[in-house]
């Protein structure tokens, strides 16, 4: 439950500096969330992956069906050689999650750092 | 402990953003590529969402609204002229920003900063034939003619509006799978994409091969093969009108004979980067003699490379001066192909040949000094930075002669030695005014407004026609034609006289020209203007059997409807080979012929000669007629191994009718006997049935599966999954329906001048150059099919029309 708790508050945050900075704001979200959490390293990274693969995964997956997939159709033979929406979109969730899972494993070992949980 | 896994954790992170938000590792960011926020998915467009919007700008100086209909035609409704331009560059930008800034980087010879330098020997071309600085020129005048400068100025204004309006996330998908940003729009870019449009309508010619083959055949061979007045023309201007001469024909240079037309010299080098010899279109209409209506029809379908984002945009603009419909240059103000309340215009290329190459001899390699009339003159040396991405810049030096830009010498196209240089004299050098013409056809309202547009039109050369509600037709053969001597121009010519020089213009009033013939059509297919009894020299590209079968039907037709003229402009019907094939049944001994040969020449004579999509017959025809003028002329014209070039086809058709048996390139030079026909066509028709065989194998023997037309990204083959591959279409070279496999009709127009004016047009592509919308190749599938769409000239009171999908509007 916590796990799904901290995955939840990665999203939000992420989501939040997405608006104004640049796609890469979401491993200083994923960082601080996990910073100011009690979790071990492995929690930490499963949850931040798990945040923003679902943030990054549901939020492309929308708006690609709001577009008839027109754009992953052809998007997705362009960078995986491959007529797939549904790849394009897991890859989308992969790429956002490992930054994001690596991050708050990060924030972990910094709030190790200072404290003793 | 802790801290060297803070660190490992710490450096791993960074690593991965580092990679996921630059190009350095893997060939995208991926992470910045893919997120949702900012990536391509903002290039996915919401399917459901409208573009109700409201623009509100300081410079803008009255109200604009505009009404998407359907096929996301803007309908753009504007209480004073300049605003109207404003908002066209805005939308031309909003839909087409990428292409825009592409073509012109493509045209300034700047592609390298984007591709990197497998552009690098296109760009250079590009600058050392002198587009920039003649643009440059050409701005002047531009910006002297208050009217088109406020309407340039108008439009660049727009489309830094909308460039300044948008966000990253928003960007082209183009730009961000390349990696870069647009930069502002400027008048100099609109003048550089017209001269885009002047390199692919009046940027071939085949100086070099002609030169060479000069010096293969001799003159009179060379004569016999590249005529300048065939049989079979059937000329725009219709035979049996007289023509003026009101100018002196320039003397021929006391030395021709000598240092031009025998010349010995062979030119080993083969230009590269030619636009395509096809770009070429049809155009004709009919009077109200001739239709049911008894109100003329007009009809356009200009024959470009097929392209997404395609080259034209539509687009309908009533201002309080002008009511004009038709399709638009992204990248040009103003309506280019179309029609008003009053008239409608068309273009087709003159296909004339508008540059001449100078053989220019520097004192050393510094190209400081050519030799020119007995003494070494100065050239003026420019230098080009050409920008590579991912290296350091390339600087190239260009010298300027009194003929032009050196395109080619020993630094450029490496096999020029001996300080032997070639300096090219091109129309496009000189400045010209075309978007005067464009903004008064626009408002042209009878033919003597007509007539006074296109006095302001120099090049690239162009047939245009011309029809009105007042029942008057007319096409002009207009632009600026250098004056020559016989002969001037076809060859590389000396570069030390002056008197091979060009020597002004033909007057524009003996230019070819038709008002109202007794025939009651006019109509014009990029062949020779004119017959024999024009009293002017005037070589050029031109074609042959699209003219005489549009001619063949249209003096056949009466009481003629629009729907007819669609038939006509989808019409696949194949003269040449109507010509050529009972030459080739006739002379091809079957006894000698294998089975499957036969077999082949059997469809052949079964195919009723239209060019459709499932025919078996063009694809047996083309591989067999093809194998056929290699046997005939490659045995002489390649003898040197010189790059030449090979006759038209009618040639061969010509001959083979007249003498079959006895004209003399069927003998193979390289064998003691003398070939006869009948043996070349068993060789020739075998040869082609091995290749058929293996078409057939592979289910690509219809004519369909084999020329499968595809419409490229402008990426080309490196974007394939944005091209619309495949499409079944009729039709081909020599065809009325002029599709071929990447090039064709980008545009098919049919007007009727009733009241109101009824259109009908289509373009392979769509409105919107984002592959991420429905409207990106709408259309492909109806255009491959010969289907066309109403146009609809939308009345300011129809604003609730259910047509209209989105509106937006424009103000201070």
């Amino acid at each position: 439950m916590k796990l799904f708790i901290s995955a939840g508050l990665t999203a939000l945050a992420s989501f939040a500096v997405g608006l104004f900075f640049p796609w890469w704001s979401l491993a200083i979200a994923a960082f601080l969330v996990a910073f100011f959490s009690k979790r071990t390293s492995l929690e930490s990274f499963l949850s931040g992956f798990l945040g923003v693969f679902l943030l990054w995964s549901i939020m492309a997956w929308s708006i690609s069906s709001c577009n008839d997939h027109i754009l992953a159709h052809r998007m997705s033979q362009v960078i995986i050689k491959n007529d797939s929406p549904l790849l394009l979109v897991l890859l989308t969730g992969l790429a956002g999650g490992l930054c994001s899972g690596l991050a708050a494993w990060c924030g972990t070992g910094f709030r190790r750092l200072f404290k003793e949980d | 402990m802790r801290v060297i896994s803070f660190f490992s954790s710490l450096v791993l992170t960074v690593g991965l953003v580092y990679v996921l938000d630059t190009r350095t590792v893997v060939p995208v960011p991926m992470g910045k590529l893919l997120s949702p926020q900012e990536g391509i998915w903002q290039n996915a467009d919401d399917e459901q969402s409208s573009n109700n919007e409201s623009v509100k700008m300081a410079d803008l100086k009255g109200k604009t609204e505009v009404y998407f209909d359907d096929r996301m035609v803007p309908h753009i409704f504007s209480d004073n002229e300049r605003d109207a331009y404003f908002v066209q560059g805005y939308l031309h930008a909003r839909f087409r920003l990428w292409q825009m800034e592409f073509q012109t980087h493509f045209i300034a010879g700047r592609l390298s900063e984007i591709v990197g330098d497998k552009a690098l020997e296109l760009d250079r071309k590009h600058r050392r034939m002198g587009i920039v600085s003649s643009a440059e020129k050409t701005l002047e005048m531009w910006k002297e003619d208050a009217e088109v400068n406020e309407m340039c100025t108008a439009y660049t204004d727009g489309i830094n509006a909308y460039i300044r309006s948008l966000p990253e996330s928003k960007l082209p998908v183009e730009y961000k799978l390349l990696g870069y940003r647009p930069e502002a729009w400027t008048n100099l870019k609109s003048v550089l994409f017209f001269k885009a449009m002047t390199m692919d309508l009046a940027g071939g010619d085949n100086d070099f091969e002609q030169t060479n083959l000069l010096r293969i055949l001799g003159e009179k061979d060379f004569r016999m093969l590249f005529p300048e007045s065939p049989d079979s023309l059937s000329p725009i201007i219709p035979k049996g009108i007289a023509f003026n001469q009101s100018a002196d024909i320039p003397t021929l240079p006391s030395d021709a004979d000598s240092v031009y037309f025998h010349r010995r010299d062979s030119i080993w080098f083969t230009e590269q980067f030619k636009p395509d010899p096809d770009n070429g279109s049809n155009n004709w209409v009919v009077s109200g003699t001739k239709t049911l209506s008894g109100k003329p029809i007009l009809c356009n379908d200009p024959h470009l490379g097929l392209t997404l984002p395609a080259i034209w945009f539509e687009v309908h603009i009533k201002t309080p001066t002008s009511n004009a419909y038709g399709v638009s240059f992204p990248g040009l103000p103003g309506v280019v192909i179309g029609f008003n309340d009053h008239i409608a215009f068309g273009f087709t290329n003159a296909g004339r040949d508008m540059k001449d190459y100078f053989e220019i001899r520097f004192k050393d390699e510094s190209k400081s000094e050519y030799w020119f009339e007995g003494a070494w003159k100065k050239s003026e040396l420019r230098i080009e930075q050409i920008n590579i991405k991912g290296s350091k810049p390339f600087m190239d030096t260009v010298a300027y002669t009194v003929f032009g830009p050196v395109i080619y010498d020993q630094s450029f196209q490496d096999r020029l030695k001996q300080n032997k240089a070639y300096a090219l004299s091109w129309i496009a050098h000189r400045p010209s005014n075309p978007m005067r013409m464009w903004y008064q056809l626009n408002r042209a309202t009878n033919f003597d407004d007509y007539l006074r547009a296109l006095e302001h039109f120099n090049e690239p050369s162009q047939n245009i026609l011309f029809a009105s509600k007042t029942n008057d037709i007319a096409v002009k053969q207009e632009g600026n034609f250098p004056l020559r001597w016989e002969g001037q121009g076809q060859f590389v010519m000396p570069g030390f006289d002056s008197s091979y020089m060009w020597k002004g213009y033909i007057p524009r009033q003996d230019n070819p020209f038709v008002f109202n013939p007794e025939q009651g059509y006019i109509s014009s297919a990029n062949q020779r203007p004119v017959d024999s009894t024009y009293p002017y020299f005037i070589p050029g590209n031109y074609d042959m059997y699209r003219g005489i079968s549009i001619n063949r039907r249209l003096s056949a037709m009466s009481n003629i409807t629009p729907q007819d003229m669609m038939k006509l402009q989808n019409d696949n019907y194949d003269v040449f080979a109507e010509q050529l094939r009972p030459i080739l049944s006739r002379f091809v001994e079957r006894s000698m012929l294998s089975t499957e040969a036969n077999a082949y020449l059997r469809k052949l004579e079964e195919w009723d000669l239209n060019r459709t999509a499932d025919a078996v017959g063009p694809t047996i025809f083309d591989h067999w007629v093809d194998s056929l003028s290699k046997a005939v002329f490659s045995d002489e014209l390649e003898r040197n191994q010189l790059p030449t070039m090979s006759p038209k086809d009618y040639i061969l058709a010509q001959y083979l009718i007249r003498d079959s048996t006895s004209f003399k390139f069927i003998d193979d030079i390289h064998t003691p006997e003398k070939e006869t026909l009948s043996g070349l066509l068993i060789t020739t028709l075998e040869k082609a049935a091995l290749q058929l065989k293996n078409l057939e194998q592979d289910g690509r023997l219809s004519w369909g599966k084999f020329k499968n037309t595809t419409i490229y990204h402008l990426l080309r083959t490196s974007m394939l999954p944005f091209a619309r591959a495949g499409l079944q279409t009729g039709g081909g070279e020599n065809i009325i329906n002029a599709t071929k496999h990447n090039h064709g009709p980008s545009w098919k127009m049919v007007i009727h001048l009733t009241t109101p004016t009824e259109a009908w047009g289509i373009y392979p592509g769509g409105q919107d150059g984002n592959p991420g919308s429905r409207y990106y190749d709408n259309a492909a599938e109806d255009w491959a099919k010969g289907s066309y769409y109403k146009l609809w000239v939308m009345k300011p009171e129809e604003r609730n029309d259910a047509r209209i999908k989105a509106k937006m509007i424009f103000q201070r």
